[in-house]
């Protein structure tokens, strides 16, 4: 039985950007030949949601939604548009940051397809933003002495959106690598403005949790933290603020690890991997003595 | 020995029939094509006659070669034609071209019946001097921006960039490129041949939409049709879009806009029809209003010239000092300047919202 991968990401009409990093995991996946064809999907390019699966040879399809938070686009619009017949959300069987799989039938294709959570939401999603963090300090060992802030978006209007930056934080808050972890927004409080006011250290490590570099990454959080008053004119990395240093990473989604959290979906659904994890980590994870997250899992 | 000669042996006694290609085993071969029909074959024999055959080179490539995929098989196929065998490898030889969209497909024979394809855009057909690539994942970026830079969020906009070929891909890598370039078209064009295209028309698609998108739904009021041949009007012509649109008002009420002349179908409204619907549907709502404007013939003119060139896009095609086009850029400096006050109202006249 022939499988393929679907990544699920949003793009956008008016930022080329967006689908890049949507690109560059599945290409990093496709290199590992874990499945027969791999092959990546948007809400606002093609192919779309509704006709991705009739591109693909396979019988047996894995979706994983390329989306930070569970919400809006991974229990409504993405089953929907991809015609999964009985979808309810309740199939996840969530907190807000439980998700898992469900398996059902594209009604337009027949195809079964293993609905997985969001990346957003996955465990491994922690390890990203330590390997973020890492990468942006060029220090496998980054950890002592500096404290680290996890943003997101942040609304109102779902709860999960909030639920997912604060899971990511407790998680790496409870590994003692860093001297303070702090979740903060764009959008509600605590504020990312006042990222000086909530973390003590001289350094601080700032983490975007947001799949593609765009207006919100790139201009709005580095003007809101004072990186820069115009984003136009850059800011230098660290850039300091307040008598602190601030690394600022960019969005978490453009991290080559991230092609892991897709694999980790698509393992707990039950694809079989052999050894694309490894291939994956080995590419795209810099070591220091432990492995980052050692006794969380 | 090659293999397309093993693969016959050991299928015929299963039955071989395809392209005008018989061959069978009942104790021995029986091989039949329109030119021939030989009976009582030994395994050698049948072996002899195979080797170098057009028949035979041609039903291994169709089932060992080619994608077996229902829909990438039939636009292969479609791209070489039904022709005779014989007939259809003498063209193969010199190449045989297919326009999709604004993609130029040549397939041409390659030894033992291979077939190996040739992938550009249809302004670059004859041209030599291009960039060649020969992984099909690097169409994604070149589908990404126009000749001019621009970012082109709708792939089957045509504006595709030229400059580029993909010499030699194999039949795969052909239906893989021209997926990333034109995704969905293969499936969709087989489907609508096959009868069994699913359309979603205006009004089901619309019904769908929750969220921000919502509100599209309520422009639909019973009252006709109209606003919806304005959007196919704006979004979906040729001129804007390759995919020839399918989809209508309802299952029961056609659009008179033209749907296009494309080969591949377009089977609901798409995100940016999407997109653009939701901000007509606002546009819409407002009521019109009574405003007084002192124009010049000329200039009431100039306005209408001023929209077309816009919405034509031929904006940049107005040279600086061809004065007598409306669009032009001193022309449109000095209707402002003359027109316009202070605030940027036409003709001093505020709006009333």
């Amino acid at each position: 039985m022939s499988t393929a991968l679907v990544i699920a990401a949003h793009g956008s009409h008016k930022n080329p950007g967006s689908s890049t990093p949507a690109f560059e995991h599945a290409d990093r996946i496709r290199e590992t030949g874990a499945f027969d064809e791999v092959r990546e999907t948007f809400w606002k390019e093609e192919p779309s949601f509704r006709e991705v699966l009739r591109t693909v040879d396979a019988d047996e399809v894995y979706v994983v939604p390329l989306f930070i938070s569970e919400g809006y686009f991974t229990e409504e619009v993405i089953p929907r548009e991809l015609r999964l017949e009985g979808w309810k959300p309740e199939l996840w069987d969530s907190d807000g940051t439980s998700a898992d799989t469900a398996v059902l039938t594209a009604a337009d294709t027949g195809q079964t397809v293993h609905y997985c959570g969001p990346v957003g939401t996955h465990d491994a999603m922690s390890d990203v933003i330590i390997q973020r963090a890492k990468s942006v300090t060029d220090d496998p060992s980054v950890g002592e002495g500096f404290g680290l802030a996890v943003v997101g978006h942040g609304t109102r209007r779902n709860e999960n959106s909030a639920k997912a930056i604060e899971y990511h934080a407790d998680r790496i808050r409870a590994t003692d690598r860093f001297d303070e972890v702090q979740a903060l927004f764009m959008d509600e409080d605590p504020e990312i403005d006042d990222v000086t006011e909530y973390v003590e250290t001289e350094n601080i490590v700032v983490v975007p949790l947001f799949i593609s570099d765009g207006f919100h990454t790139q201009e709005d959080i580095p003007e809101d933290m004072g990186l820069t008053d115009d984003y136009r004119t850059g800011y230098d990395v660290p850039e300091t603020v307040d008598g602190h240093d601030i690394w600022y990473s960019g969005a978490v989604g453009t991290e080559p690890l991230l092609a892991d959290v897709v694999l980790e979906r698509a393992d707990d659904a039950g694809a079989e991997l052999d050894g694309a994890h490894a291939q994956i980590r080995e590419r795209t994870e810099t070591t220091a003595d432990e492995p980052p997250t050692a006794g969380l899992r | 020995m090659t293999a397309y000669v093993d693969a016959l042996v050991e299928t015929a006694p299963d039955g071989v029939s395809f392209d005008g290609l018989t061959v069978e085993f009942d104790g021995a071969y029986t091989y039949r094509t329109p030119e021939v029909e030989l009976t009582g074959l030994s395994e050698p024999e049948l072996r002899e006659l195979a080797t170098g055959s057009p028949h035979v080179t041609n039903w291994y490539f169709w089932h060992a070669v080619a994608p077996q995929k229902d829909d990438r098989w039939a636009f292969l196929r479609w791209l070489e034609g039904d022709d005779p065998v014989p007939e259809r490898y003498d063209r193969l030889e010199a190449g045989r071209s297919t326009e999709w969209g604004q993609l130029h497909i040549t397939v041409r024979l390659d030894g033992d019946g291979d077939r190996r394809y040739r992938l550009s855009h249809v302004d670059d057909a004859g041209a030599d001097a291009l960039e060649r690539y020969d992984d099909p994942l690097d169409a994604r970026e070149l589908a990404t921006y126009a000749d001019d830079g621009d970012y082109r969020p709708l792939k089957t906009a045509p504006t595709l960039r030229t400059g580029w070929v993909f010499p030699d891909l194999g039949p795969e890598e052909l239906i893989e490129t021209v997926d990333f370039f034109y995704p969905a078209t293969i499936t969709n064009w087989h489907q609508e041949r096959r009868g069994e295209l699913d359309v979603s028309h205006w009004r089901e698609t619309m019904a769908r939409q929750t969220g921000m998108y919502g509100v599209i739904e309520t422009w639909d009021r019973g009252e006709g049709h109209e606003h919806v041949e304005w959007v196919a009007e704006s979004c979906c012509r040729d001129s804007q879009c390759l995919k020839r649109r399918v989809w209508q008002y309802d299952d029961e009420t056609d659009l008179g806009t033209p749907g296009g002349d494309g080969p591949f179908p377009c089977r609901e409204p798409c995100s940016l029809v999407v997109t653009a619907a939701r901000r007509f549907t606002k546009l819409d709502a407002e009521q019109a209003q009574t405003y007084e404007f002192e124009l010049t013939p000329s200039e009431k003119e100039q306005l209408e010239a001023l929209v077309d060139a816009v919405a034509d896009g031929e904006v940049d095609g107005v040279r600086d000092a061809d004065l007598s086009d409306g669009a032009n850029r001193f022309r449109a400096r000095f209707l402002r300047a003359r027109r316009f006050d202070d605030e940027g109202n036409l003709s001093g006249q505020p709006t009333e919202k």
